[in-house]
């Protein structure tokens, strides 16, 4: 095919009212988008008016946290992991698609070889970067430091997953079964340690410390870190704890005995 | 001389079969989508260590070369190279095609693809990835404007505005493209502020070779003619473009050996990472960029058309791998949580993570990259975006008219 050197006449006539056609097309999208957020705003209002009175919710009064003791804590005993799993519904496998929501790390220090063996979960910071990086909004903290994931606004971008600084979060790879009533799972979303908000919602212990007092470790303890009167604020106040990567200045929820 | 704009006439059987082809190859990408939001992520090669797989290998990639793909338009209309002005349309069109080809990846890569009201209508406005979602709206909006300006006559004075616009969002959208790794400050392979201006850097190179590969199929299956000056232009700019590329990849790595603390990441990348090591020295660095600059500054190889397009491929090609090195290779390197301590779990602590792409994977990407197709071919067909010839001649007179339209 060659090329007609010639000047356009009619098609391109033609051409313009095309372009015209895909101008208007294109600008009718973008005020799609740009509308949408206002609707839903609405929607929003509407809702919260017709919802009648709310529960009290969390209070930042408290502020739960956890102080591990990793001297107390032994090397091959699996109970919290094993009492998260049943508590929260998790299978308890330990492929790389499988949730972990706490997991055993066992540690040697390459100079001196001194070994330890702690458990590691979601950290509940106070400067969660989960939080910051999410795009929705689905990754919060509540007024009492715990740090979840709205199971409804969740996109599963996976995000929060590679700002978090312990891994602590894992993504549903598959359809569930079985769910527990109090913890509700979604494929394609992303999912964490809750610290076992249904349980301390009702004045209970998180899963993870009743099975290590049980086992006789007594390596977790849970408590408010906000009232200096409570066991765990006496400890750390009185022996030399530490936030696992501090230098990144989150202010953990959950503390370090022994490391 | 007036370079007309035209639409493709009396299209080839090649023209629809090549489009029945990147139809086909949409289709099967969807198809690989429904199955992976039918049994969830597991039939991917992702898991809960490597978190981001191919997918946004080639969601990112195409995002990075939309950005670039504004580069001839803004050599026309910002830098006043006049020459480059006719395809200026052409290059707007891909920087939307590019756009909308990577975010479809992205979007659908998502664990929840059907809310995508949701990530529409709940913003954390800290969240880079949330303020990426206006700056990928913000610069649609602003590139239809300007190809708007171009393209009716009566709006070509404004122009130059809208050109100046598109830029500076283009560069505003690449600084966000890039900070979605830099602002990862947990992970040893990311947390860098030089991730923004390296992706800026390599979306120059990156978009320009697809734009060239586009130019030189567009005029060769049309049979319009390209000029060998105007290739040897190209050819210049894209030795800029690599070379920028690969100053800012050597800074990144120089910057983590002063650190002591990424050592143990420069060494996995750079020296004992595998296939990651590999795909980093023979892509980015050899075939997609000592390769390339060999090619188009020697003075004795070849003709430069072919040389040129050459090394669009090959820039491309090593674009991919690039993408790959820094997304799959940065979450393979095991996170330090306990520095200066040998860790074991169940959960990965302390090992190199593996990842294999699995098909449907493969399938969603270059999905996304026939959308992409797609909407050029349809663009090309119904409007005016390519000019009906580039020899020489006619752009020297053409840029001599408009000289003298503006003395």
């Amino acid at each position: 095919m060659t090329p007609d050197p010639s000047p356009p006449s009619k098609d391109a006539g033609d051409t313009k009212s095309g372009r015209r056609g895909f101008m208007a097309f294109a600008a009718a999208g973008i005020a799609g988008i740009l509308i949408a957020p206002g609707v839903r705003l609405i929607e929003v209002a509407q809702a919260a008016s017709a919802t009648g009175t709310l529960s009290p919710g969390a209070s930042s009064k408290v502020r739960w946290g956890m102080l591990i003791d990793s001297t107390k804590c032994v090397s091959g005993c699996n109970d919290c992991v094993t009492a998260c799993n049943t508590e929260n519904g998790l299978s308890g496998g330990t492929k790389t698609t499988d949730s972990q929501w706490i997991r055993k790390i066992e540690i040697k220090e390459v100079r001196t070889g001194k070994t330890q063996s702690l458990p590691m979960m979601c950290q509940h910071c106070a400067e969660p970067p989960c939080v910051d990086v999410c795009p929705t909004g689905a990754s919060f903290k509540r007024a009492d430091g715990i740090v979840l994931v709205d199971k409804h606004t969740c996109i599963g971008c996976r995000y929060c997953m590679m700002a978090c600084p312990y891994k602590a979060r894992s993504f549903v790879h598959s359809p569930q079964t079985d769910q527990k009533p109090d913890v509700p799972r979604g494929m394609g979303t992303v999912e964490a340690c809750t610290m076992c908000v249904h349980k301390v919602d009702k004045g209970e212990m998180p899963a993870c410390v009743t099975a290590c007092s049980k086992a006789g470790h007594e390596a977790i303890l849970f408590g408010d870190l906000n009232n200096p009167d409570s066991e765990i604020s006496k400890r750390i106040a009185s022996y030399p704890s530490r936030q696992i990567r501090e230098n990144l200045n989150l202010d953990t929820g959950v503390r370090y005995l022994g490391i | 001389m007036k370079i007309e704009l035209r639409p493709l006439q009396g299209t080839s059987p090649g023209y629809y079969l090549l489009m029945a082809g990147m139809a086909l190859v949409a289709l099967v990408g969807l198809a690989a989508v429904w199955h992976m939001e039918h049994n969830g992520h597991i039939v991917t090669g992702m898991n809960n260590q490597i978190v981001w797989g191919l997918p946004h290998v080639f969601a990112v990639f195409l995002v990075v070369a939309a950005s670039g793909a504004l580069n001839v338009a803004s050599m026309a209309s910002v830098f006043g190279k006049t020459d480059y002005k006719p395809l200026a349309p052409l290059s707007g069109l891909l920087a939307i095609a590019l756009l909308l080809g990577g975010l479809t990846v992205l979007m659908l890569d998502l664990g929840r693809p059907d809310r995508l009201i949701v990530a529409m209508t709940y913003y954390n406005f800290k969240s880079i990835f949330a303020l990426n979602i206006f700056l990928y709206s913000g610069f649609m909006g602003f590139v239809i404007v300007y190809l708007w300006t171009m393209m009716e006559r009566s709006m070509n004075r404004f122009t130059p505005v809208a050109g100046l616009f598109a830029f500076i969002w283009r560069m505003a959208l690449t600084t966000g493209t890039g900070s979605i790794f830099g602002f990862l400050v947990a992970r040893q392979a990311y947390d860098s502020a030089l991730l923004a201006p390296l992706f800026i850097a390599l979306s120059f190179s990156y978009g320009l070779a697809v734009f060239l590969l586009v130019l030189m199929l567009a005029c060769k299956g049309s049979g319009r003619p390209v000029g060998d000056a105007l290739m040897a232009k190209f050819a210049r700019l894209q030795v800029i473009f690599i070379s920028a590329g690969l100053y800012f990849v050597t800074i990144y790595y120089l910057t983590n050996l002063y650190f002591t603390r990424h050592h143990a990441f420069d060494r996995f990348i750079l020296m004992d990472g595998g296939i990651y090591t590999l795909l980093f020295w023979l892509g980015p660095v050899f075939l997609g960029g000592i390769l390339p600059l060999v090619l188009l500054l020697h003075p004795r190889i070849g003709q430069m058309r072919r040389r040129v397009t050459a090394c669009a491929a090959l820039v491309v090609g090593g674009g991919f791998a690039q993408m790959y090195v820094t997304i799959i290779g940065g979450q393979a390197f095991p996170l330090v949580i306990f520095p200066g301590h040998q860790v074991s779990s169940s959960f990965s602590d302390g090992v190199i993570n593996t990842y294999s792409p699995s098909l449907p994977e493969w399938l969603l990407g270059f999905g996304g990259i026939a959308i992409v197709g797609i909407i050029v071919m349809v663009a090309l067909k119904v409007m005016g975006f390519l000019p009906e010839r580039l020899d020489d001649e006619t752009l020297q007179q053409h840029a001599a008219a408009q000289g003298a339209a503006h003395a």
